[in-house]
């Protein structure tokens, strides 16, 4: 049952290129014996799988009920303001990814977001700021 | 002296790593982690266990030398304490902690701690019964599934009971409904509960393998569960010929990959066979036909903490709790527009305004309660004058909400309920996973509607044309995500139906919320300092001063900065 390590193994793949190339999913075809169309179809199903290069700091800010009514489109709004883009996309110097993520469970301390997997919380413009800042020295 | 410092990962975002590091290296005595006791509000929480106990909340880097310098001194620490037993707090007056009862109390990767609180006497108790008294004992319980379903817990386990040849259980932890974390809050702060449920699970059916799914965004859960498993394995709770008894039982976790439709049971079962994560037409019911084709019972995190509880007190003394329909408690997520946000166990038929107004305290900053969405975006909104409901399946439903998973996101006076439905509608939108028609297509042009709505551009019959799509919706989707996708709109259409029409008609927002539908106006207060100018970012704002600016709406882009940062509250929101 090669299929049940699909998730897995595109996880390492992510982990490891930052992506899951279209290079990879055939070569992961090759491997498992998996179909292309099939691996395809796992790695845009599910969010966590990119399957474009992303930038080096991965942000994912959450738009949960508790964010959303606690002001995560501000959130939103004050990363444009500083790295000019809008969710799903990376900026020019291939230093940040933007996206948006379901709840990671921090709805009492919305809004929400995770930098390369950690938690920051209570998000204002002045922390952002400040975050983005730390980022990029 | 025990000191504990409470670090779930509400606790760790709130800063407690830092608080724990610094007493640790500080105080010469036991300082150990433990999960989250609930009070989400007074995070992060150091609780200083002597001869009295004190519980202080609100603890920082910058504060905590206060609570050294207090123990140290052999006092207690006035300005950081909160209570010396959490039962004097308004918000656990009205808590009953069964499943909880260990979160935030004992660290959750120490065995011994959570046997010395009484944990696997369930098992003990189990294993001196056959397998079916003890599903027996589980179906007098009253137990009901807590992922949303409520399906009688017995009557599954039931079904897979009499099957010959391989079993699987798989424990839901694939929590994606947006305000709600309990299942988190159990699995890092007392996981050895479930797994003890689990393992009760497979006595009583018969299966030698488990599969606890949990979603890939709680990394501090995963990481707790897997030393905890390993510990159990250590200790011959899992693995083979468990306590002795004959009976094996292997259990694993699988990490999902961030998918909302993936809590659902099929979806679930797609997902750990690799596959993408597609509900599955039922019947087949995973009973008959789940993992890999084998007949499997799945059941959410909370379930399994119940069996726990309900082995270790007796079936009877549980089933005295609840209500006739349905026994026992059920923990809440309370977030939102509320002063004391947390996770809250309470008897199952509380009122809905105690949990709010009595264990949350109301909405904070001086702000109305509008509405209550229970059960998240498959969930409905419950206006005020319906809070005399009692928390509990059927109840709920005639609300037109739904109990779900349990997460409660109490929403105040300055939210608009049109852009609440359409947040929810934008969410499942988003998360159907496109297999059905109705789901896909239908909560799309669900959304498109709403989003017109909202924008000022909505049409006599609007109303009427999105109640005839979200019944159709409702009634031929797949899987629950696409059946209760309308519920927001549909409950928000039944309370709140005079929102729409203000939207539609009027053109306006009448909570201010919808930023297509509000213009910011100066008044005759305006002092002319000049202030709102200077912040403008698109110079709509003009004048002389020390006489009345103006806002050009044509300029305008509706930021509001002018009206936050006016001195003289000169600036009016239309």
């Amino acid at each position: 049952m090669v299929q049940d390590l699909l998730l897995p193994i595109l996880k390492h793949e992510q982990k490891k290129s930052g992506y899951i190339s279209e290079a990879a999913i055939k070569r992961i075809s090759i491997q498992t014996g998996i179909p292309v169309s099939r691996i395809f179809g796992v790695a845009t199903f599910y969010s966590m799988f990119h399957t474009k290069p992303q930038g080096k700091n991965m942000i994912e800010v959450c738009h949960g009920p508790s964010c959303h009514l606690n002001g995560s489109f501000n959130v939103l709004k004050s990363l444009y303001k500083s790295l000019k883009i809008k969710p799903g996309e990376t900026t020019k110097d291939k230093k940040f990814s933007l996206h948006t993520c379901s709840c990671i469970g921090c709805c009492d301390k919305g809004p929400a977001m995770l930098l390369n997997g950690k938690q920051y919380t209570l998000l204002d413009e002045t922390k952002l700021k400040a975050i983005i800042k730390k980022c990029r020295s | 002296m025990r000191i504990t410092v409470g670090l779930a990962t509400c606790g760790i975002s709130a800063g407690g790593i830092p608080v724990f590091e610094t007493l640790k290296k500080e105080l010469d005595c036991k300082v150990e982690k433990v999960g989250c006791i609930g009070m989400c509000h007074n995070e992060p929480i150091v609780t200083v266990s002597d001869d009295k106990t004190y519980i202080y909340g609100n603890v920082t880097k910058d504060n905590v030398d206060k609570i050294i310098r207090a123990v140290k001194d052999k006092k207690p620490c006035a300005e950081l304490l909160i209570a010396n037993d959490i039962n004097e707090l308004e918000f656990y007056k009205k808590q009953k902690r069964l499943v909880t009862e260990n979160c935030g109390v004992i660290n959750p990767l120490d065995l011994d701690q959570y046997k010395d609180a009484g944990g696997y006497s369930g098992l003990q108790n189990a294993v001196k019964l056959q397998p079916e008294q003890v599903i027996q004992n589980i179906t007098d319980s009253g137990l009901r599934g807590r992922g949303g379903a409520g399906f009688p817990t017995g009557m599954k386990w039931k079904f897979i009971s009499g099957k010959k040849g391989k079993k699987y259980l798989i424990c839901n932890g694939d929590e994606g409904d947006p305000g709600a974390f309990m299942n988190r809050l159990v699995m890092e702060s007392d996981p050895f509960k479930m797994i003890e449920g689990m393992t009760i699970g497979a006595y009583a059916t018969g299966a030698d393998e488990g599969i606890i799914y949990t979603r890939a965004e709680y990394p501090l859960a995963i990481q707790t569960l897997e030393i905890a498993i390993q510990t159990a394995y250590k200790e011959n709770l899992l693995g083979k010929d468990i306590l002795g008894k004959g009976f094996n039982f292997d259990l694993r976790i699988q990490k999902g990959a961030g998918a909302f439709v993936c809590g659902e049971e099929t979806a679930l079962i797609n997902s750990i066979e690799g596959k993408r994560g597609s509900p599955r037409p039922r019947p087949p019911y995973p009973a008959e036909k789940g993992l890999y084709g084998k007949p499997t019972v799945v059941n959410n995190v909370g379930t399994w903490a119940h069996v726990a509880t309900i082995m270790k007190m007796g079936a009877k003394e549980y089933a005295k709790i609840g209500t006739a329909k349905t026994k026992g408690t059920k923990v809440i997520c309370l977030t939102g527009h509320i002063k004391r946000t947390g996770v809250i166990e309470v008897p199952i038929g509380t009122k809905l305004k105690e949990i709010i107004f009595d264990i949350g305290g109301g909405c904070p900053d001086g702000t109305k309660f509008k509405a209550l969405l229970s059960g998240g975006p498959a969930g409905g909104c419950i206006p005020e004058d319906k809070l005399d409901t009692p928390l509990d399946f059927e109840p709920l439903q005639e609300l037109g909400a739904i109990m779900g998973s349990g997460g409660l996101v109490v929403i105040n006076d300055k939210s608009c309920m049109v852009d609440v439905a359409k947040y929810f509608m934008n969410f499942t939108q988003e998360e159907s996973c496109g297999k059905c028609t109705p789901c896909r297509e239908g909560t799309k042009r669900l959304l498109e509607m709403l989003q017109s709505i909202t924008r000022g551009a909505g049409k006599p019959g609007d109303i009427e044309k999105i109640e005839k799509l979200s019944n159709f919706v409702r009634d031929n989707s797949l899987c629950g995500l696409g059946q209760n996708a309308p519920n927001p709109i549909l409950s928000t259409l039944r309370y709140f139906r005079q929102e729409y029409d203000a939207h539609i008609t009027d053109k306006a927002c009448p909570a201010k919320a919808c930023l297509d539908l509000v213009s910011y106006h100066i008044t005759e207060h305006c002092k002319g300092c000049g202030n709102c100018e200077k912040h403008c970012p698109t110079k709509a704002i003009t004048g002389k001063l020390k006489e009345r600016f103006f806002i050009d709406q044509e300029k305008c882009i509706k930021c509001g900065v002018c009206f936050e940062n006016c001195a003289f509250k000169a600036i009016e929101k239309r």
